[in-house]
């Protein structure tokens, strides 16, 4: 073999990995908080008594849910700008992953919320809770609780999938990667160190996404 | 300058889009035979093996498919390997498609009860057999609709081969709108081809699942 393996580059890109890991950080945690909360208002649309409301949400459930991220990033980053928003490559990046995580949890908010049982509902009404205060004192912790492992896997692949938004120049990991490799010339080995990151993010993602929720969920996660 | 009119743009895009499908179907065909490889590692009785799988599924389900695609398209050529786009693409996604299949169906196997193999022992079958005949066709019926499930989340995937240069729909769909500047038109007929080929597979998805819980 005539290649030789050369990390010596390492050393001065520590700087731009970290603030590459910064940014996708941010990216995802942006997302998780905006998507699920937009997510929990979707499964409420998808069980409203108005028809046209359900269907609006089912509609646009599918419709993320069957075409790939990059296109709908890529439409809302070069289409929109046609309707006349225009948006800077970090709000297209932000708005495209949280309308692609909020498609995806809404099903699995609402898988959450079916399960909570319709005693603990009625139970409330007969104590007069309010509605909305049965909502989101009775019915939501307890969906929350039972769902927290599939919204933690979604939240893992959301920040696995934004490698895909340094198309649009968004300066994050994948980005900085792209950089890297184009003034040292080691695409391999800054390849390689890159995906180590993510890999270490993933896990640290998920390991630190189940200690707070055993910690803030009631009871521990089901 | 050449106009490009909506027809033009459709049938382009169209024709792309058989890229996208036989990208697709040879991704899935190898993914489902070397997934079938890391399976029966998954579910080995030696140690070691079973380690190994872990590890294999863990990375490609940690990873970022881009950083996958990046790695095998600029890493092959230093091992000798004479490399194109469509290679590189072909093998990214064959690798991270048998990732993924093979925790599917070892989801599959490991929900059979034990009986079933000790069945298959009591009427004298040896491993090979009783895996071929009693335990892998059950664990595939069972995983059926989270294995089509998984081929509308690879046809999608195929749309991050035309970052490392394979001429598939997004790579067409780039050169087209660089060409008319008409970015809506463009992407919005993009989107819309990739949900005509997901959509029914999704639909197919959702009745496999209706049929599995009346049962």
């Amino acid at each position: 073999m005539g290649y030789a393996l050369d990390f010596g580059w390492l050393n001065d890109a520590l700087g731009m990995i970290a603030s590459g890991a910064v940014m996708t950080v941010f990216l995802i945690v942006v997302t998780s908080v905006a998507g699920t909360l937009l997510s929990i208002f979707g499964a409420i649309g998808r069980r409203s008594r108005h028809a046209i409301l359900r269907k609006l949400v089912a509609g646009y459930v599918e419709l993320i849910r069957n075409t790939p991220f990059l296109v709908q990033l890529f439409f809302i980053f070069f289409g929109l700008p046609r309707l006349g928003i225009r948006l800077d490559p970090v709000t297209a990046a932000i708005l495209a992953m949280t309308l692609n995580m909020a498609a995806y949890s809404t099903e699995i908010v609402g898988a959450g919320l079916d399960a909570v049982p319709k005693g603990q509902t009625e139970a409330a009404k007969a104590l007069g809770l309010r509605p909305r205060t049965i909502f989101i004192k009775i019915v939501l912790p307890q969906a929350l609780k039972v769902i927290f492992p599939a919204l933690t896997s979604q939240i893992v692949i959301m920040m696995l999938e934004s490698a895909v938004v340094s198309q649009i120049a968004v300066r994050e990991l994948t980005y900085e990667a792209d950089m890297l490799q184009a003034r040292t010339f080691r695409a391999f080995e800054t390849y390689f160190v890159i995906t180590l990151v993510y890999l270490g993010l993933s896990i640290a993602l998920r390991r630190l996404l189940y200690a707070a929720g055993r910690r803030s969920i009631a009871g521990g996660m089901a | 300058m050449i106009e490009f009119t909506f027809w033009d743009i459709a049938r382009n895009l169209l024709l792309a889009a058989r890229w996208t499908v036989l990208l697709s179907v040879v991704a899935f065909a190898g993914g489902a035979i070397v997934g079938v490889a890391i399976l029966l590692a998954r579910i080995s009785k030696r140690n070691w093996l079973r380690r190994s799988a872990q590890y294999y599924i863990g990375l490609f389900q940690g990873t970022p498919l881009l950083m996958q695609l990046f790695l095998l398209f600029f890493g092959l050529p230093l091992l000798g390997f004479r490399i194109e786009a469509w290679t590189a693409a072909v093998l990214g996604l064959t690798l991270c498609a048998s990732a993924f299949l093979a925790e599917i169906w070892r989801g599959g196997v490991q929900s059979l009860p034990n009986g079933q193999w000790d069945a298959g022992s009591s009427l004298g079958l040896h491993y090979i057999a009783q895996l071929r005949l009693i335990i892998l066709p059950q664990a595939f019926a069972i995983t059926r609709a989270p294995t089509v499930g998984f081929l509308v989340q690879l046809i999608k995937s195929t749309a991050l081969t035309s970052i490392i240069g394979f001429e598939e729909l997004v790579r067409t769909s780039n050169a087209i709108n660089n060409a008319t500047f008409e970015p809506f038109t463009v992407y919005g007929l993009v989107a819309l081809i990739y949900f005509v080929l997901c959509y029914p597979l999704t639909r197919y998805t959702k009745k496999l699942e209706l049929r599995t819980a009346q049962r």
